[in-house]
């Protein structure tokens, strides 16, 4: 790790003072990501700004019925919130599905937003890497990409978001709130992350001077129809190869609304709002999920080691639909 | 280290030099006052700073587990965490979970049920099992194999471990009930 120097932001304008005009100063709360890119000499921060102390923890309703996950609520005491399990079960299963509960315990809400891709290439300093030095170029293109983006990718870069909690908020369309050196902003989520196009080494829109204050979910929770499916190397505590949050309202066996986000198959979670409209109306049956997992995947994109994850992307869409419509039981 | 010639490649950067900083910690109940720097983890302070080599550096990355320890009664990776973060915190090793000569029931059923081989992960192993047995989330043995995932054992003695930690939490339940 190389040196920096150290400060504790009292307040929240505080915090955004100490990062902003400073581009070697970054925040740091849980640190389970950044601590660890520090040691890989990935990240060199010159200064970290200690946010923990900002009055940022808490959990709290919204007036309109919606609830409030403050951005330093660790993502454990997110995921086992009795509000959260009661109303938003998909995302407390998507959390649960990530890390480990040691980890769970110290990474935050915002800071799960805020993750890097976890290329071997990104992570790799003896390599080339768009994300990490701009313009060096993308060694996993024609490297090993078992791992990486089927969807939404560019030249210069193939890097997957490894969220499981972000794929559930993409899903149940959430709202990130931040403050900076201009005032409030409200993101939502599908604009929160970024494709990497031209910029790979910038992984979301949330300013430089920016801070998260919090994610705001609206008041539908899909907490009748429900499923997060994480396809994975081995069951547990590993990055998901494709995963899937699945969000249905029905009535009776009748879909009156779909909502699909896959993770691990591109740089941000991944939704196809035109391929989900396939389900309003329809009954639901493994005919019309195949439907959509079709539409989902028409333009997806292998390379030389991943063209498995097309078809595995295309059962876990199914599968986790059937879940979500209780046509089966959950494994 | 950094100074002024990178201000060019940086742009508007101003920082200064670190210097340590005095930090309190209550460790094994016992008050520690320590000068630490910046970078200095969690788990270096304990291990160099107060010769509490008990806990164990295994891959330094957070993903082996054997660095665990309890701050604030909450299971954590000690490799992952800045001990300068943790001013006026209260840390358990495992060095702080006997009473005198008496094993923390934990301890005592690893033993009954040879949850080790090496032993080199072990101490990870207890302080995680404490905190997943305070967390109050694990009820079968799939629940602790699922909660547990954290702790790597390159011996593989898992199905020991699994039903140590199960002897501990009866021996809870009863003591509870």
């Amino acid at each position: 790790m190389n040196s920096f120097s150290y400060t504790r932001a009292g307040d929240v304008a505080g915090a955004v003072s100490e990062v902003s005009g400073n581009r070697a100063a970054k925040f740091i709360a849980g640190g389970t990501n950044l601590i660890d890119l520090m040691k890989e000499n990935v990240a060199r921060p010159g200064r970290l700004v200690d946010i923990t102390r900002l009055p940022l923890s808490r959990i709290e309703d919204t007036p309109d019925g919606g609830l409030r996950l403050g951005a330093l609520v660790t993502n454990a005491d997110t995921a086992y919130n009795e509000q959260v399990e009661r109303r938003y079960p998909l995302l407390s299963r998507a959390i649960l599905a990530g890390a480990s509960p040691q980890l769970r315990n110290m990474a935050t809400n915002g800071g799960n937003l805020l993750q890097r891709a976890r290329c071997y290439y990104f992570y790799d300093t003896a390599t080339p890497c768009n994300k990490r030095e701009p313009g060096t170029g993308c060694s996993a293109i024609e490297g090993f990409n078992r791992m990486h983006a089927i969807l939404g990718a560019s030249e210069q870069c193939i890097a997957v978001h490894p969220s499981d909690m972000c794929i559930a908020l993409a899903a149940l369309e959430a709202v990130v709130r931040v403050t900076g050196r201009n005032g409030d902003r409200a993101i939502p989520f599908a604009d929160f992350h970024r494709l990497p196009g031209e910029t790979p080494d910038i992984d979301s829109n949330l300013g430089v001077d920016e801070i998260i204050t919090s994610i705001d979910l609206p008041s539908k929770g899909f907490a009748d129809h429900h499923a997060y499916l994480k396809v994975r190397d081995r069951k547990a505590y590993a990055f998901a190869l494709v995963s899937v949050a699945a969000a249905l309202e029905m009535s009776g066996d009748t879909i009156k609304e779909a909502r699909l986000a896959l993770g691990g198959v591109a740089h941000k979670p991944w939704r196809n709002t035109e391929a989900e409209g396939l389900l309003k109306g329809k009954h639901a049956t493994r005919d019309s999920f195949q439907i959509v997992a079709e539409a989902f995947m028409r333009d997806a994109k292998g390379l030389s080691h991943n063209t498995f994850k097309i078809e595995l992307a295309k059962r876990a869409i199914v599968r986790a639909l059937k879940h979500a419509a209780q046509m089966e039981t959950r494994p | 280290m950094k100074d002024g010639t990178e201000k060019e490649a940086l742009g508007e950067v101003t920082f200064s030099l670190p210097t340590a900083t005095r930090i309190t910690l209550r460790i094994n109940a016992a008050q520690k006052q320590m000068d630490v720097l910046p970078w200095t983890t969690l788990l270096d302070a304990l291990r160099d700073y107060l010769d509490l080599t008990g806990t164990k550096k295994g891959c330094d990355h957070g993903q082996c587990g054997a660095c665990t320890v309890l701050v604030d009664g909450k299971r954590i990776i000690s490799c992952l965490t800045l001990a300068i973060m943790k001013d006026g915190s209260d840390v358990t090793t495992v060095e702080g979970l006997a009473n005198g000569d008496g094993l923390h029931p934990i301890q005592q059923a690893f033993i009954d049920h040879d949850a080790f081989q090496c032993g080199y992960c072990t101490p990870g192993q207890i302080c995680s099992a404490i905190g997943m047995i305070n967390e109050g989330r694990a009820k079968t043995a799939d629940d602790i194999r699922e909660l547990m995932s954290g702790n790597i054992c390159r011996c593989g003695a898992y199905p020991n471990i699994v039903a140590a930690i199960q002897q501990a939490m009866q021996a809870d339940r009863g003591r509870a009930a």
